[in-house]
């Protein structure tokens, strides 16, 4: 925990055949990791499509890791590397957004690398922990929606409605 | 239909801009069977019934609403709240009320910045007392409201339930039929679904596809695409993978690429989330330096070619205020 309090709230998405495996590793190892981040196992990194991870932004992420196998090392032959085109387009799109693309990290850790795995995650909470909360779904609560207002236009139709009869 | 009542018929028109009014009336001489089955009881457009008037209907007795536009007023919210309480089937109709459309894409921006832009910044404009329209102005006579303008558009079903979804930038008037058939014949999918196809365009396009890869993206005018070739594989933004079909190919058929007007196609919730999700693995790369570049060369608006239709229905639902100047 840092001074100021804030805990990130990381999602990862592990790809089954290394980097979960590798996750696995680092727990009968007994290595320690941050407790921020949710792990999910998915086959494959190919498999985490770009709506994942805004939806994990959207329901309150502050950043949202990604781990394959290696290049040239995927079980599915090259679907990582349709993760990696998908990192660079996404990172591309959050910019525009207004999302800092620190927040999207892509990792590649093998089932052997259960301490670089460990220590992958580590350095991104901290990284995010300096970036500070996201709290996105504050983006959209308006300031200026008034609950009055409809009272106010319900009242007026009420009395033109009075004027002309 | 002789001798049955006659059901009741509700249009509105919130934020949009009016094309899905003109698309009912492209269904051309049926509009007359329309107006066989079904009294018109409120259409601002074309019709002379008052807000007033619905406000004093009771709860449910319009058996439908076809309701176009996206919510950016609080007037408009209001609309959308009576016509729910007074309609029994709401169905969101036409791109806007269904993802929030052109209006939605707005959302890239921000209140502050649309009054600018409206209010003082265009060369025409002349207003040197820095007007701006207020909710509330006091005069001599009383108090004059005007609606409130959010900060962020919603779609309908961010506002109310809907119960039906016609999609389309506007949609295609046999669509329309389709959907008024459906109503008429009490033959509806189940509450909550899109009305229309399931598939994408590419299902409609008659282009032959083979392996897609890209090495460069292409904007419109930079190239004059081959006729018979997928547009995407020539490097053109095509949106047709990731978008329901429901058009025929219009666009595609004359070489101009699928802007995704008709939004995801069933069981996607994020258009352009999923547009990214193709588009990026047709890059014939593997070198991250190279497909950075090829992605930022080639796509200098990602949310407006990806999320020209579906910003304000989509995850995120609009940009961050904090970073829009930068």
């Amino acid at each position: 925990m840092s001074e100021n309090g804030f805990k990130p709230r990381i999602v990862a998405f592990l790809c089954n055949w290394c980097s979960y495996t590798a996750s696995d590793l680092a727990g009968t190892s007994r290595v320690k990791y941050s407790p921020r981040v949710r792990m999910i196992r998915v086959m494959c990194s190919g498999r985490v499509d770009p709506s994942f991870v805004l939806k994990a932004f959207a329901l309150g992420a502050d950043g949202v890791l990604i781990a394959g196998c290696h290049p040239g090392d995927c079980h599915y032959i090259e679907q990582n590397y349709k993760t990696m085109r998908r990192h660079a387009m996404l990172r591309y799109f959050l910019e525009q957004m207004g999302i800092q693309p620190e927040r999207l990290r892509l990792v590649w850790a093998s089932a052997a690398e259960g301490q670089y795995l460990a220590e992958s995650i580590d350095q991104f909470v901290a990284d995010v922990q300096k970036l500070g909360p996201l709290r996105w779904s504050g983006v959209w609560e308006d300031p200026w929606r008034r609950e009055d207002a409809f009272d106010e236009i319900a009242a007026e139709h009420a009395e033109a409605m009075e004027v002309q009869a | 239909m002789n001798g049955e009542p006659k059901g009741k018929l509700a249009l509105y028109w919130a934020a949009s801009c009016g094309g899905c009014e003109i698309a009912v009336l492209a269904i051309n001489e049926r509009i007359l069977d329309v107006d066989a089955l079904f009294d018109i009881v409120f259409w601002p457009v074309a019709v002379d019934a008052k807000v007033h008037d619905v406000e004093k209907m009771a709860d449910g007795s319009i058996d439908v609403c076809l309701f176009n536009g996206g919510i950016r007023t609080s007037e408009q919210e209001y609309m959308a709240r009576l016509l729910r309480k007074k309609s029994k089937v709401l169905v969101a109709f036409g791109s806007c009320a269904h993802e929030g459309c052109i209006p939605g894409l707005a959302n890239s921006t921000s209140r502050r910045r649309i009054f600018e832009t409206v209010y003082h910044e265009t060369p025409s404009t002349e207003n040197t007392d820095h007007v701006e329209p207020q909710p509330s102005t006091a005069v001599p006579e009383g108090t004059l409201h005007l609606p409130v303008f959010y900060d962020t558009l919603r779609t309908l079903d961010q506002t109310v339930k809907v119960d039906y979804y016609l999609p389309g930038c506007p949609p295609e008037a046999d669509r329309i039929w389709d959907a008024i058939t459906a109503i008429v014949e009490n033959n509806l999918p189940p509450p909550g679904s899109v009305i229309g196809a399931e598939t994408t365009v590419c299902q409609e396009c008659p282009r032959k596809r083979n392996e897609k890869k890209v090495k460069k993206f292409y904007r419109t005018w930079e190239i004059i695409p081959d006729e018979e070739t997928c547009l995407l594989e020539q490097g053109l933004l095509c949106c047709g993978i990731a978008t329901r079909a429901g058009c025929g190919a219009r666009c595609p058929q004359v070489g101009s690429p699928c802007i995704g007007c008709y939004g995801p196609n069933e069981g996607i919730h994020d258009h352009g989330a999923r547009m990214m999700a193709a588009l990026a693995s047709t890059i014939d790369s593997n070198d991250p330096e190279e497909i950075d570049r090829i992605i930022r060369d080639g796509i200098p608006d990602p949310v407006g070619s990806f999320y020209r239709f579906g910003l304000a229905a989509s995850h995120l639902r609009r940009k961050k205020e904090a970073m829009i100047e930068t």
